[in-house]
């Protein structure tokens, strides 16, 4: 008998083709006419000025767990553990199904958000142990280690779930909004729950800023000076048990993880300070959840989780494009930049170099230089030196003479004489100062000549100063009009941007 | 009970082995039980610049890392100034290798060199202005304080490790372990760091460095430990760092030993 | 017993015998495919996927208005590909942590599909709980007629899956184990690493679109890892490892169907979620698994080392006795006596002398034991192999005779004969060890 009710329970929830004809519930209107219904601007204020007393209640609980998740999570983040928050919260199923059974059955009230919280507290930490033991006695990696537990102990979950369904107390069926979440059966005492517990685990993080800092980003170190490293990962562990907790009903197990990773995620487009991180993804996360509950309160539809969850995406997304310093767009932009610069001075220093090596830079007019000629100094295709010219010429840089010669204008000419002088500087450099160890030399340093910096010029010129007798620096090598000429190893690693 | 019996040894070493910046007995560490160094014993002078020399897989940082308990040890002994290294911390300088951690992590050099105080601010205290200026001096000191509000994955291979100097000079510590500082960096950064090294040197700092290049070897040091799994000699640069020692510390490959060690690891395995 | 028997007595074998079908067919499915994804350490990207396919299915009805399989099955597997392709994504052009960027790839579509599918559920009964945990308790009641055979059509569905992800494996069996090993040398020997690991994505989202309706994907994804990893745990060799977990595979589902119409039974419930017990089942043949494999299993780890540890005391108190026996030939010492020189406990201890006497090597008698003949025999070769050791490593390693012997007491457990010669060899046949000793030889020639 038992078996048949589960049988039409789940029937009720899930498509059965077969038997969807017989289904008396179901709609007749048409299957097509699937619009959200525009609330009216009564709806409308009544959420945004919080003049429901429920509304209030949820927006306020949401938004102190989007923040206490979002700082808790940037921390997460940066240790490496995104994804170990989301086989916590799948791990939390069987504890709060658990709870809820023992507590029914020695006469509580088993819905009450306490005793299933601490039930899922419980079985979340279990679940860290496994991962934990499955990561350290066997060979397996920690992804399988996250997996094997997240699947396991949702299955023991759902499987007790199918059993708290066939008991008598009727009200068991709301234990699904821990799955999805549903912030509408949250009440004030809830949302008090959810608002302290953040809000210490907050104040936790902000006491233990520095010591946790440090966590995220030297464990070596921090063992070396002292620090009980394992007790702070527990501590940074048992916040993030405690923040996939209180957020289970709002945002529902399967999404916790999100508010978690996405928010600081997102913030990190933003910022290269750690503080800003957190303080930003604290934000996000709070408008996160504000504006996701929100939503879904406006508009019936909508899933408060899911909502919240698209709202956090759409930051990031726009995150993602747009932040600055670490953002795609901007990122893009300063290559375009720096190859522009780099193409121009190159395109600048080949014809100085030129006018040099046929001895008309002393002449008091500007010669004039033939394209070809450039082309056999560099490798570049007509087309790009063409389009090269023709941002120089923009720049007032050089002119066209005729058809097929150029020439220096008179701010060209100081721009060109400065651009060689810089890289000879830094040639002469490398020769006198790296004992020609061009291995030696500062690759990754952001600054080769192309983007020297003033400070870096000045050292560079009082280091050299005995051999810059002149404004202009001769050529530390025989200068090469063929490309690929005698010093190529000084002067390539002098340029790796050509 | 316990602790009444093991301090007094201990005190009676405060008196003989106080001056000893590090003094090593009888230790051996094992990686998943292969035996990584063996029996390493050796005492250090203090005040000198101390390199370790010895082939890929010889041990070197694992020593490093066994002295600070960073991992466990098989057997033997650590002291250092006559105390365990968990009493006299604070007198250690730690430079780990310059990959041990994410650079792209959103602190800037200032805020790397800062962590070097952590301890002493204490747990839950802020970092305050006095500190910030203490790790500003301690740039200025490595030359790269025009760096100091920079990304650090902005900063070269060079300044970065100079960052990781800077971190460890900051502390003020008597005895600096640095693990590699000269891999991968820029001659002007390797000149920085010998400078820095003797000035460590002269007011009475010791450091114990690992170390890569043979060629620079007698310049830089004082003092050398030739590590191959074990001490092949350790003395001053001038009587250990011989032809024979090098000879033994990087070729003669001791295949027996190696043979045995395999054999000892497939056993225990198959058992 | 009783309360089985009840349980069982429900049993349908058409029923019943469909659904372990379903969940066979499934869980091997999936399984085969999972073994790759462990090796690679993906697995968290099977997880993703099968959540992930939930948009695709609801971008599809929106779309085709309508619940045919196709146009579903299409968009599902299209939206699994995306999510790869966006982790990829984020991770190089955002430069965000490879787990961050999957978090947010699929919880994001995860929520997009919820909410699409909210939208629809009022018309059409989409709902994203059986997404999660399905319904294969209905396998039996849809069904589609093949060749004259009445079949439901999920089985006819998972069959096909089945074999599409046999055939792969099985065609593209080394490739995949190249790939997987290093895909940096896969691709400069000609396959490509890439193609191999976007087929596999597609194979996996086609795996979990497959099974999601009917049994849920926290099946697939448990299937997806559990498995193989046991079977990781079981083999080192790629085949055996994907053999061994289509077998546990199999053994989780029907283990699985039994358990949730039986053990609620015990506790006076009524059958559960078939899908969540076969899960759990795997998990339970997983822990099997790590505690008891032959090679990495936690057990047989701690036993090794037990064993290792009592050779080696064994070892240690016939050393001993032979040194005691060369120095003073009367004394018989007691287990007290060698305690204090071993620093050993006082049950091993006890336990190897019962052991060694057991084995003829020592005889005791009133506590006090000697060497018999058999264990003078062999302690000679111990006894040779440590001072040949001893005189090794002076010679060749250059240590001082102080620091050589506990490094040779360690070496002499693991030399063999073999061994042996070549260290007489390297030690010029000497006849000494560095202290003066003698260094026995190999056989008496008495």
């Amino acid at each position: 008998m038992r078996l048949f009710a589960m049988i039409v329970l789940l029937l009720s929830l899930c498509p059965a083709p077969a038997l969807l004809a017989a289904e008396p519930s179901i709609s007749q209107e048409s299957i097509t006419d699937r619009s959200i219904s525009l609330p009216e601007w009564k709806d409308w204020r009544r959420v945004f000025f919080l003049e429901d007393y429920n509304t209030r209640i949820v927006i306020l609980g949401t938004t102190l767990l989007g923040m206490s998740a979002g700082m808790i999570g940037s921390f997460a983040l940066l240790r490496k553990r995104a994804l170990m928050g989301d086989a916590l919260s799948h791990a939390t199923l069987p504890g709060i199904a658990l709870a809820f059974i023992l507590a029914t059955s020695l006469g509580m009230n088993g819905k009450t958000l306490p005793v299933l919280l601490s039930g899922a507290a419980i079985s979340g930490l279990l679940g860290i142990a496994s991962i934990l033991l499955i990561r350290n006695l066997t060979r397996l990696k920690e992804d399988a280690a996250l997996g094997i537990v997240l699947s396991v102990f949702f299955g023991a979950g759902v499987a007790l779930l199918g059993i708290v369904q066939q008991m008598q107390t009727g009200h068991a069926a709301g234990l699904e909004s821990f799955i999805y979440g549903k912030t509408a059966s949250m009440v004030a005492s809830d949302a008090w729950l959810i608002g302290s517990a953040g809000l210490t685990c907050m104040l936790i993080s902000i006491f233990l800023y520095k010591e946790l800092t440090l966590l995220c980003f030297d464990e070596g170190f921090a063992h070396s000076r002292g620090f009980p490293v394992v007790f702070l990962d527990m501590i940074l562990m048992g916040l993030v048990v405690v923040v996939t907790i209180i957020g289970l009903q709002a945002v529902g197990l399967i999404l916790m993880i999100s508010l978690l990773v996405i928010p600081p995620a997102a913030a990190r487009f933003w910022t290269e300070k750690i503080f800003y991180l957190s303080l930003v993804a604290t934000v996000l996360g709070a408008l996160s959840g504000m504006i996701g509950s929100a939503m879904s309160a406006i508009f019936p539809n909508l899933p408060s989780g899911a909502m919240i969850v698209l709202v956090a995406t759409s930051m990031f997304l726009v995150s993602m494009v747009f932040g600055i310093p670490r953002g795609i767009l901007i990122r893009k932009v300063r290559r375009y930049q720096l190859n522009t610069k780099v193409n121009r001075q190159h395109l600048l220093r080949s014809i100085y170099e030129y006018l040099e090596a046929h001895r008309m830079l002393a002449e008091k007019q500007i010669k004039p230089v033939p394209v070809t000629a450039l082309y056999q100094m560099r490798s570049w295709s007509p087309t790009a030196l063409h389009k090269i010219i023709r941002r120089a010429e923009q720049n007032d840089l050089i002119e066209t003479v005729s058809g097929d010669q150029i020439r220096l204008t008179p701010l060209g000419l100081t721009e060109a004489a400065r651009v060689v002088h810089e890289h000879r500087l830094w040639e002469l450099y490398l020769i006198t100062y790296a004992d020609v160890a061009s291995s030696k030399v500062d690759r990754d340093a952001d600054a080769i000549e192309h983007v020297l910096e003033p400070e870096v010029i000045a050292e560079l010129e009082a280091l050299l100063i005995q051999q810059a007798s002149s404004d202009i620096l001769a050529s530390p090598h025989t200068l090469e009009i063929d490309p690929g000429n005698t010093d190529s190893s000084v002067s390539q690693s002098g340029r790796p941007g050509s | 009970m316990n602790t009444s019996n093991s301090v007094s040894p201990d005190r009676q070493n405060d008196t003989s082995n106080a001056a000893i910046p590090l003094s090593v007995y009888d230790l051996t560490v094992a990686y998943h039980r292969k035996p990584v160094i063996w029996d390493v014993s050796f005492d250090i002078p203090p005040g000198k610049l101390i390199g370790i020399i010895g082939p890929n897989g010889a041990g070197k940082s694992t020593l490093l890392k066994a002295v600070m308990d960073l991992i466990p040890k098989a057997s033997g002994r650590v002291q250092i100034f006559g105390k365990s290294y968990q009493k006299n911390r604070h007198r250690v300088g730690y430079v780990p290798q310059r990959e041990s951690v994410d650079w792209d992590f959103p602190v800037d050099a200032l805020d790397v060199v800062t962590m070097g105080l952590y301890k002493e601010i204490g747990w839950c205290l802020p970092v305050r202005k006095k500190h910030k200026v203490r790790a500003m001096e301690a740039l200025e000191r490595v030359g790269i304080a025009d760096y100091a509000r920079r990304q650090i994955s902005q900063l070269s291979g060079g300044q970065q490790q100079r960052t990781f100097l800077a971190r460890a000079l900051v502390q003020n510590a008597d005895l600096y372990l640095m693990d590699e500082p000269f891999a991968a960096v820029d001659a002007a950064t390797e000149k920085a760091i010998v400078q820095i090294l003797q000035e460590m040197k002269e007011s009475g700092k010791t450091a114990l460095v690992i170390h890569h290049d043979l060629q620079t070897v007698p310049e830089y040091f004082d003092y050398v430990i030739l590590l191959n799994m074990r001490v092949i000699d350790h003395g001053l640069t001038a009587d250990v760092f011989t032809p024979e020692n090098l000879q033994k510390t990087y070729g003669g490959r001791l295949t027996l030993l190696e043979e045995a060690t395999e054999t000892m690891r497939r056993r225990e395995q198959s058992l | 017993m009783n309360v089985i028997r009840e349980a069982l007595s429900q049993w349908n074998w058409y029923l019943d015998g469909w659904i372990i079908v379903a969940g066979i067919l499934c869980s091997v499915a999936t399984a085969l495919l999972g073994n790759f994804l462990v090796l690679r350490k993906m697995s968290m990207l099977g997880d993703a996927i099968t959540h992930a396919i939930l948009p695709g299915l609801a971008a599809a009805f929106f779309i085709s208005d309508s619940r045919s399989s196709l146009p579903m099955f299409v968009g599902a597997v299209i939206a699994g590909i995306l999510t790869a392709l966006f982790t990829e994504w984020i991770r190089s052009f955002g430069k965000v942590d490879e787990g961050a960027a999957m978090g947010v790839v699929f919880t994001s579509l995860f929520a997009l599909g919820l909410v699409m599918i909210v939208q629809a559920a009022d018309h059409v009964d989409l709902d994203p709980g059986c997404v999660l945990y399905g319904a294969i308790e209905l396998t039996p009641l849809d069904t589609v007629l093949i060749a004259g055979w009445e079949i439901p059509r999920v089985v006819a569905v998972l069959s096909i899956v089945l074999l599409i992800n046999l055939l792969f494996v099985i065609c593209f069996f080394k490739e995949l184990k190249l790939s997987s090993f290093d895909p940096a040398l896969a691709t400069t020997t000609g396959f490509n690493a890439t193609l191999i690991h976007y087929t596999l994505m597609t194979l996996v989202a086609i795996t979990a679109v497959a099974s999601f309706e009917t049994v849920g994907n926290i099946l697939v994804v448990a299937m997806f890892v559990v498995p193989p990893a046991a079977a990781y745990m079981l083999t080192d060799r790629l085949g055996r490892m994907i053999v061994i977990s289509v077998i546990l595979a199999v053994i989780a589902a029907i283990t699985g169907h039994i358990s949730a119409i039986t053990v609620p039974h015990w506790f006076g419930y009524g059958s559960t979620s078939t899908a969540g017990m076969m899960a759990v089942a795997a998990g339970l043949l997983f822990v099997l698994a790590a505690l008891s494999g032959p090679r990495h299993g936690i057990l047989v780890i701690f036993v090794r080392r037990q064993f290792l540890a009592w050779k080696i005391l064994a070892e240690d108190i016939i050393a001993l006795m032979y040194r005691i026996e060369e120095r003073d030939p009367d004394l018989k010492p007691d287990a007290g006596y060698l305690r204090e020189i071993l620093f050993s406990r006082a049950w091993p201890t006890r336990l190897t002398l019962y052991y060694l006497t057991h084995q003829n090597q020592i005889a005791g008698s009133d506590g006090q034991f000697e060497l018999t003949e058999a264990g003078r025999d062999r302690e000679r070769q111990l006894v040779r192999s440590h001072r040949l050791w001893e005189h090794y490593l002076v010679e060749h390693a250059g240590m001082s005779t102080e620091t050589i012997h506990r490094q040779a007491e360690r070496l002499e457990h693991f030399t063999d004969r073999q061994l042996r010669e070549k260290l007489n060899e390297d030690t010029n046949e000497t006849d000494q060890d560095p202290h003066g000793s003698p260094i026995p030889p190999e056989e008496l020639t008495n």
